[in-house]
């Protein structure tokens, strides 16, 4: 008990004060959010690694997925587990910290720091809870934007991200084209389909049917839909992995026993397995903070907001594009990343394009997986002679 | 992707096609071999399409913009005149629909030029003729059953194609078993028995 108090608490800090650095905007820098508020003041929480250069032109920026944060190559202060994207950057890693500046931002809206549901309203002094107003892709971006300026970096070398990350991606590329110059989003897509806004809806309906959620005002109600919470992750964690993957580390092997109890217990793996990605994520994520970011990936639509054509998103781009998608991947299939580079191609950018052949399913970009290092690491080195940051070897 | 890399005698006489600075879409563009070439020595705008993994993973760590995808499948999505040059190395003839492929090359770009192994060959002729089997040579090694062609022409098949298209042939070159160019002004007959490959340079 003692132990889960101290966590609780700790994951109270990390959204008002968190342990990593933060920057704060004030009054005279508000945040102009699509749903047509501004939201001010507001603060970003985020991690870097490495040194920025003299000409500041080493600057990588990582955007992470929907439950990710702001330590991509550092312990993770709530769970204590190694950093998210740990197996890729650091010294003398594919993303080497010791020749690039990498800078990770947990987004608006998010839990671990940067203004979201969980932080403090200045103007009635309680959570914001519900009273946030929507964010969107876009907003998480601009707030990005604010926190490269805050660096005083004009460009950035790269901006690359997975999944809700690579929404971001392709949000930086459209949205400050002269700012980014080489994109590189991995299993994303330029809109929500309305598969996955389907599924996102089932996570924020668990969410919300929680008792516990008090009408999003848990926080002052001093309770947590933990519950619900567990739900939404589990049904999300299916739609992560593949049927492959999943017959193949679970198939209908039974848990800590010899035969079917003929009850609700947990006589699969699968099950047990599921209930553990459940209780494990509600000790780090916020509730509301879920129903925000799962909003923002469901409104997602850069063609939208490009008069209804995603090669317009990206006319005149000089950005050098690096489009990854993995085969056994049913939330953003290959064939969402098509459409980015059939776009891209319109557009006559300069892009390439990997589909990753692997059973490991939307995941995959998180794992060693060996063909999307290499991809990423030749991508990367190329771009980096292009920009003068590396010998021609 | 259809003949040994060190056989590519072709790409000589392609990149000599090419001018300086153009934009140019390489499909089929394999590891890179010809795009890197014509990105050092002309300066071109260079795109790529390979189908295999290995090539495009090696391609993309040259630092060459490459998309994994095929010429039937994806060539529909490219804007018209969106290049100066399309190249078709020695890919013709592993398509499905060659004459869509054809349509599609001239329709994307000013110029298209298309290499390919001359399946009316001398040694092709012969050793269907003396051993009655289909030819496995230095330059098609691959058995009947696990080639990757499909769709083999001779010099002769795709003159008569480029008619049915409507392109106009601007230049053709055929190539001799050593990588020779055969003399310009040899007869079509000539090419097409002793040309082992030949480059077109086509319009519309």
């Amino acid at each position: 008990m003692a132990a889960a108090r101290a966590t609780k608490k700790a994951r109270k800090d990390e959204a008002n004060d968190p342990s990593s650095e933060i920057v704060r905007f004030g009054a005279e820098q508000p945040l102009q959010l699509d749903a047509g508020a501004l939201l001010s003041p507001f603060q970003i929480a985020y991690k870097t690694y490495g040194t920025l250069n003299a000409e500041r032109s080493n600057a990588i920026l990582v955007c992470h997925a929907l439950t990710g944060d702001q330590h991509v190559a550092s312990p993770n202060p709530v769970t204590g587990k190694p950093g998210w994207w740990d197996v890729l950057i650091g010294p003398g890693l594919i993303i080497d910290t010791d020749r690039y500046f990498i800078i990770c931002s947990n987004v608006i809206g998010g839990c671990l720091g940067s203004t979201g549901p969980a932080s403090i309203n200045p103007e009635t002094n309680k959570p914001y809870g519900l009273d946030l107003p929507i964010i969107t892709i876009r907003d998480m971006v601009r707030a990005q934007a604010m926190l490269v300026d805050h660096f005083g970096i004009d460009r950035l070398f790269a901006v690359v991200g997975g999944s809700m990350g690579g929404m971001q991606v392709l949000e930086w590329a459209a949205s400050f084209p002269e700012r980014v110059f080489c994109a590189l989003p991995i299993a994303t897509g330029a809109r929500h389909s309305s598969q996955n806004i389907a599924f996102h809806e089932v996570g924020r309906q668990a969410v919300m049917a929680d008792p516990e959620w008090c009408g999003g005002k848990y926080i002052e109600a001093g309770k947590r839909p933990e519950k619900g919470l567990a739900v939404a992750r589990m049904a999300a964690h299916i739609t992560y992995l593949s049927e492959s993957a999943l017959h193949r580390k679970f198939g209908r092997n039974l848990q800590d026993r010899e035969v079917l109890t003929f009850g609700f217990d947990a006589d699969f793996q699968i099950e047990s397995y599921l209930r553990h990605q459940g209780m494990t994520f509600v000790d780090r994520f916020d509730a509301n903070s879920y129903l925000y970011m799962t909003r923002a990936m469901d409104y997602f639509d850069l063609a939208a907001d490009h008069g209804g054509r995603l090669a317009d998103a990206f006319a005149g781009t000089s950005t050098r594009f690096c489009v990854v998608s993995f085969t056994s991947d049913w939330l953003f299939p290959t064939s969402e990343s098509r459409q980015i580079v059939h776009a891209l191609n319109a557009a006559g950018a300069s892009v390439s394009f990997v589909e990753i052949d692997t059973d490991r399913g939307h995941d995959a970009f998180l794992l060693d997986e060996p063909e999307l290092f290499s991809a990423i690491r030749g991508f990367i080195h190329s771009a980096a002679r292009a920009r003068g940051l590396e010998e021609t070897p | 992707m259809s003949t040994n890399a060190a056989q590519r005698v072709d790409l000589a006489v392609i990149a000599d096609l090419i001018t300086p600075r153009a934009r140019v879409l390489d499909v089929g563009c394999g590891d890179g071999e010809l795009l890197q070439l014509l990105e050092r020595d002309k300066q071109v705008d260079g795109r790529g399409v390979e189908i295999s993994q290995r090539g495009v993973n090696e391609c993309v760590g040259r630092g060459l913009s490459v998309i994994q995808g095929d010429a039937d499948a994806d060539l529909g999505f490219y804007p018209d005149k969106g290049f100066d040059f399309v190249v078709l190395s020695q890919t013709l003839q592993a398509t499905r629909n060659p004459k869509a492929v054809l349509d599609d090359l001239l329709r994307i770009g000013n110029h298209a030029i298309v290499s390919f192994p001359n399946f009316g060959h001398w040694q092709v002729r012969l050793s269907l003729l003396l051993r009655g089997r289909m030819p496995v040579t230095k330059d098609l090694p691959y058995s009947w059953y696990d080639t990757p062609n499909i769709h083999f022409c001779t010099i002769r098949d795709f003159v008569n194609l480029c008619d049915e298209v409507g392109a106009t042939v601007e230049s053709a070159t055929a190539l001799n078993a050593a990588g020779q160019r055969i003399g310009l002004s040899m007869p079509w007959w000539f090419w097409n028995f002793f040309g082992q490959q030949a480059v077109f340079l086509l319009k519309r």
